[in-house]
This record gives structure tokens, sequence and C-alpha cells, in this order.
């Protein structure tokens, strides 16, 4: 099989470059530990409120953990408990949901917080919050009707 | 070798098939492209849906009716046509399954759509377990998919036959694109009915009470990344052999285009993680290696772009033109069978980088479920796809009809083509720049209760609007198009390109025939990159999901 030398040299350019970026990806993910959200923890979804984490949903002050706070969201169709939050600026979070009904997308606009929240599942995810200002959580995942309705308000404040 | 038993024209009984599905393919616009102006309208906040419609139930006909109907419909016709035009008319036999595979697919359409008409089934094409459908709806997705299995063993019969007759030889070139299209869909599909039919449909008559739904979704991604695909290959099938016919020139290489489909089969399978990045219940490194894998397919891709360049160059040059860019000149750009699919290409490249950035292990938290995505996928699918699809039907519908494409309408065929590129650049343009701000897809028009960074978002959605309504229009366009090619156009031969490759001599390698090693290599890799994450999903699944009905 024939191929022509300039389309070697193209595909020779094009898989290098690719195995550059691969390898970035692969650095970023295991060594530096930038994974995406993959909480393995599950939970049965008809008592989410009596289990440990989520019967007081909110911002906890957590001690000997590496994050300082615990900001804990309970999806269910069509609202975010709780409706709104105040965050202390600069401080390192982790953000843990679950949804008592469907699948929601727990995003806040204007950060790196998004992830999956399916009935049964935990999901996880540690991030700081350097920036005051009011963040708009919203669900990005359709849950019917009232979706787009569906909202919470993250405030980071000094 | 490509001395085949070329027909000149596809037989008039495989035409009538052909254009069956064609039929269906163009309603299905005509619904889906009115659901899409309807849903760009409800979103810029101007406008709202009467008679208690919901934006949700628009938004389920949009993807089921073009993302399934039209697609499906208009791909198993095309390959029809292709197959027949160059292995042969297809004996009675062949043609009858085919038929009933149209019959099929038909009902299951109709059952679905009636569905999602009577609002029993508004959870998106996408199902979301556990939202919770009408059991007709599944069932007649299910046929959909059932229906095409048969169309596609009329493709598969025809090719056994053709190397039966022809041994030791290479089967024509786009007869065994059609067949690697046709395999890869059947072995992707099996993920979308084995979740209909073992989770969904008895969930949905009550047999059972709950579903797993990390389980469900991960056998419809299984199958939700090659549909992508199986939407793309019958286009390149058009940029590889038809394209260069159309504008005088040469196919690049025939061995490296079936290599480059050869290698679309292995890499579109296992790689359905990368729709799944954000969720729970995954182990990251095995998401990380479907990553791998679904980069993978960058290297046919590059392929692909150089061959259909190299061809437009060597035309070029052929035509006498000099400097680095001069071949651009002599291109057709008057012909609309050459102008509407190129406007495809160039659309796929601003698209491929979109892609590029989705599946990325940790770039996909910016744009997951933003309504970037949808900006990307209509650059892919609504554009690049279905502008390559349009441009095939200007000459293969009169082909089919025995009539001609006049200038008059060529003409109109340019305009629809640029108005497309037009309303597409408003509205996938504000979609990934809403998207970047945080503005999520399949989501009705909403103030967020008044939050600031919501407001932000609604003038791209009026960009959205101003882009769909032009694309509304050029679809309406291409509809008046279509139906003057299938009854209006004056009687005649249209031509049904089929290239010839650059090199005659070099005989391309029959190690691209071995379907025992290519489909076992990749089940191979479905098995390696999903045994163990799905073995998991099942050992550690939580207690199941019960069915809601939220709209």
């Amino acid at each position: 099989m024939h191929m022509h030398k300039f389309e070697k040299i193209w595909l020779i350019f094009g898989v290098t470059a690719l195995l550059v970026f691969l390898s970035v990806l692969g650095v970023s993910a295991f060594y530096l530990g930038n994974q995406p959200p993959s909480c393995l923890a599950v939970v049965d979804p008809t008592k989410v409120d009596e289990h440990e984490t989520f019967k007081e949903p909110g911002l906890k002050k957590v001690e000997g953990k590496d994050w300082d706070y615990e900001l804990v969201f309970v999806a269910q169709a069509f609202a975010y408990t709780p409706g709104t939050v105040e965050v202390p600026l600069g401080a390192k979070v982790k953000v843990i949901a679950t949804s008592k009904d469907v699948i929601h997308g727990f995003g806040v606009a204007g950060t790196n917080i998004n992830m999956m929240v399916e009935p049964g599942y935990i999901s996880e995810i540690v991030t700081t919050f350097d920036k005051v200002g009011e963040y708009l959580v919203l669900c990005n995942e359709y849950c019917g009707s009232g979706h787009h309705l569906m909202t919470s308000m993250i405030k980071v404040v000094e | 070798m490509l001395k085949t038993s070329l027909n000149l024209k596809v037989d008039r009984r495989d035409a009538k098939l052909v254009m069956a599905h064609f039929y269906v393919a163009f309603i299905a616009l005509l619904v889906g492209g009115l659901a899409g102006l309807l849903q760009v309208l409800v979103r810029s906040g101007k406008f709202e849906l009467p008679a208690g419609i919901g934006y949700y139930q628009i938004l389920t006909v949009h993807g089921v009716v073009l993302g399934l109907v039209l697609t499906t419909f208009f791909i198993m016709g095309f390959q029809l046509a292709a197959v027949s035009k160059t292995a042969g008319t297809f004996t009675n036999k062949q043609r009858t399954i085919g038929w009933i595979g149209f019959w099929i697919m038909t009902i299951g359409t109709v059952a679905a759509a009636v569905m999602i008409l009577l609002n029993e089934a508004s959870v998106l094409y996408t199902f979301y377990a556990p939202l919770q459908a009408h059991f007709v709806f599944y069932l007649g997705l299910t046929l959909v998919v059932v229906g095409s299995w048969a169309v596609g063993t009329t493709i598969i019969l025809k090719y056994a036959e053709w190397r039966r007759a022809n041994p030791g030889q290479p089967s024509p070139l786009l007869t065994f694109m059609a067949l690697v299209n046709t395999m890869m869909w059947i072995v992707a599909t099996i993920g979308v009915a084995a979740t209909v039919l073992i989770q969904l449909l008895p969930w949905s008559l009550g047999l059972v009470e709950t579903v797993n739904v990390g389980v469900s979704r991960t056998l419809f991604w299984y199958f939700g990344h090659p549909l992508v695909y199986f939407w793309l290959l019958p286009a390149y099938m058009a940029w590889y052999v038809m394209i260069p016919k159309i504008i005088g020139g040469k196919i690049f290489s025939d061995s490296l285009a079936r290599m480059s489909f050869i290698l679309f089969l292995l890499f579109s399978i296992p790689v359905g993680f990368h729709h799944q990045l954000l969720e729970p219940g995954i182990d990251p490194a095995w998401k990380f290696l479907q990553v791998v894998l679904t980069f993978l397919v960058v290297i046919p891709s590059l392929m692909t772009a150089f061959s259909l360049f190299a061809t437009f160059e060597s035309y070029g040059r052929s035509q006498g033109a000099t400097g680095l860019f001069g071949w651009l000149k002599k291109l057709p750009w008057k012909d609309a069978r050459f102008t509407v699919p190129f406007i495809g290409m160039l659309a796929f490249i601003p698209a491929g980088a979109g892609g590029i950035v989705n599946a990325s292990h940790q770039m996909n938290q910016v744009v997951h479920n933003t309504v970037w995505v949808t900006g990307h996928f209509h650059l892919t699918v609504a554009t690049a796809v279905v502008l390559t699809f349009f441009g095939v039907s200007f000459w293969l519908v009169p082909h089919l009809t025995g009539r001609k494409l006049t200038k008059k309408i060529n003409k109109l065929a340019l305009i629809q083509g640029y108005l497309w590129a037009i309303g597409m650049t408003f509205m996938s343009g504000a979609m990934h720049a809403a998207g970047l701000l945080g503005a999520p897809r399949r989501s009705s028009f909403s103030e967020y209760g008044g939050a600031a960074q919501a407001a932000e978002w609604i003038p791209y959605q009026i960009a959205q609007a101003v882009g769909g309504s032009i694309l509304f229009i050029a679809i309406i366009l291409m509809l008046y198009i279509f139906v003057n090619l299938a009854f209006f156009a004056p009687k005649g031969e249209e031509e049904f390109p089929v290239g010839e490759a650059a090199n005659q001599e070099e005989k391309a390698p029959m190690v691209f025939e071995n379907w025992k090693l290519w489909l076992g290599i990749t089940v191979l890799l479905i098995l390696f990159a999903y045994t163990i994450p799905f073995i998991d999903l099942i050992k550690n699944a939580p207690p199941g999901a019960q069915g809601y009905k939220l709209w």
C-alpha cells in the first residue's frame, strides 16, 4: 500500500501532536490529580434524608481533612437544598451532592464545578472559592418540566 | 481494479426502495426543523408556545426526529443506492428484506411519534431513566433499530454475493464503505437494544419496580458515540468517492480510504465514557482509557482531511493552477453538488476542534451539559453531515426519479447552502459563546431567579433565534428543492458520480476484507474498555431507581 511522502509527514506531525496532547492530559490526571468527579460511594435514594451526610444540607466546617469545609446539596425536582449559601472567600470546599429522584446536573456558572447527580450515587468535587461574588447554581441535565427553574446561589463573601 | 459491475443507473425497483427512505427522511426534516425553530424562539424569551405545548416535548420531537429518524432513513437509503450502483442490482429476496426493514422502521417511528405528541414521552431522545416514558415509545424506537438491522442485512447479503462472484477481488469502494458503516451500526445498536429490552421495557410495563441508572446510561452511551460516526461515515463516502468525480478529479488513494474506514470501525465504539466523564460510579482510570481510545479517531480524520484537499489541489493544478492556493480558484464553485458539501467540510474544522475540547479528560468539565455542546453538534451533524446529505440529494434524487437538476434549482441549492452557513454561524457561534459562560443545554427560557450571570446569556439566546430562523428558511428551501427533484423537475438523466482512484494499478490489500479480523479486534477493544467498569457498575450498584413522570 503506497503512501504519499507528504501524507507521511502530515500523519507523523499529527500523531506526534496527538501523543503530546494525550501525555498532557495523562500527567494532569494522574500526576497533578486533575481527575473528573468520579465518586464511587452510593446511597439509597429513598433514604437520603436519613443519611449521615445529607440529613443536614449546607456548609459545615471540618477538621483534619485536605479541605476546610464541606458543602452538601440535595437535589430533587425542581429545587436544590440549600436554596442559598454563603461561603467565606478563599475556602477550600468539598461539594457533595445527591439526588432524591431523577438525574440532575449540578453546574455552577462561572466556576469549574460541574458534575452529574444521579439517584443512588454520591457526587463530589473539591474546589477553592477565590473570588468574591454570587455564583448561580443551576441544573444542566434535563429532569422534567421545571428543569430550568431549578436553582441555588453560592455567595462568596469576605 | 474498480473495473467492476458498475451499474450505469440504479435499477428502478431499487430506486423505489431508496426513495421510500428519502420521503420519510425529508418529512422528518420538516417536522424536526419546525420544532427547532420553536425552540430557539422560546429560548429568546420573546415567544411562548401556544395551547399548553411543552418546551421539552418539542425538544424531544427535535432530537428524535432529526437525530434518529432523518439520519437513519437517509443513511440507509443512501447506502442502498451506493451498493445497488456499485455491487449490482439487488435480488428480489434482498430487496424484500429491505422493504420489510423499511416498514418496521416506519411503524416504529410512527409509534414513537404518537407517544411524544400525546406528551407521554418527553424524555428526550437520550432517554434519561429514571424519567419513565410510555412503553410504546421505547417499543417504537426498538422497531426503528430492528428495522435498520433488516435494511443492513440487505447490504451485507449483496456484499457477500459480490465477493462470491468475484473471488480474490477487493469489493467496490462504495460497497465496502457502506458495509463498514452497517457493521459498526449493528455492533453499536446492540447496546441501546439491550438497555431498552432488558431494562426500560420491563420497567415501563411495571414488570419490575426499579432500574439501574448507571448501567442504563453506560449501555446508552456505548451506542451514543458510534451513533455520531454512523452519521459521519456516509458523509465521508460522499467526500471520498463522489466529490472527486463531481469536480472532475480522482480519488487520492483507494487503499487509504479503506484503511481510514477500518480505523473508524475500531475506534468509534469503545469510547462512550467520554460522554460520562462527570458521572459518579465509574473509576477515573477507565474514563481516561476511553478518552485515549476516543482520540485515536484523530488519525483517520487527518487522513481524510489530507485526501480531500490533495484531490482538490491535484485537480486544480491539472487545470493549470499555479501558486500555493491558485487551485482553489479552479474548483467548481457554481456547482451545488460540490459547494454545499464543501461548506460542510469547512464546518468540520471548528467542529473537530470543539470535539477535542469535549472529549478531553479535564476540559470537559468546563463545557459539559452547557449549550456549547449543542453548538458543537450543530456544526458536526447539523452542518457537515446534513449539508453533505443535501449535496447528495441534489443528484441522487433526480437520478432515482429519472429527472434533471436544472440550472435554476442548482442556483436555489447554492443559496440554500449559503443561508445555512450564515444561519449556523450565528446560532452555533452564539451557542459556543454562551456555553463558555455557563448557559446550560436542554433548557427552556429562564431568568434563573434574576441571577446576574443568567442575564448575560440572553443576548446570545437572541442571536441563536436569529440564526435558527435563517436556518429554518434554508430548510424550507431544501424541502422545495427535494419536492421539485422528486416530482416536478424535467425528465432526463442525472449522473450518479463514482470517482476513480488516481492510481488504477494499485490493488487494495485483501486484508481489508477480512471481517473475522476486524470484527474480532473491534470486539476485543470493546471488552477491554468496558468489561471491568461494567462489572463494577453492577456489583457496586446502589438500590435501583423508581420511575418518574415529571413533565
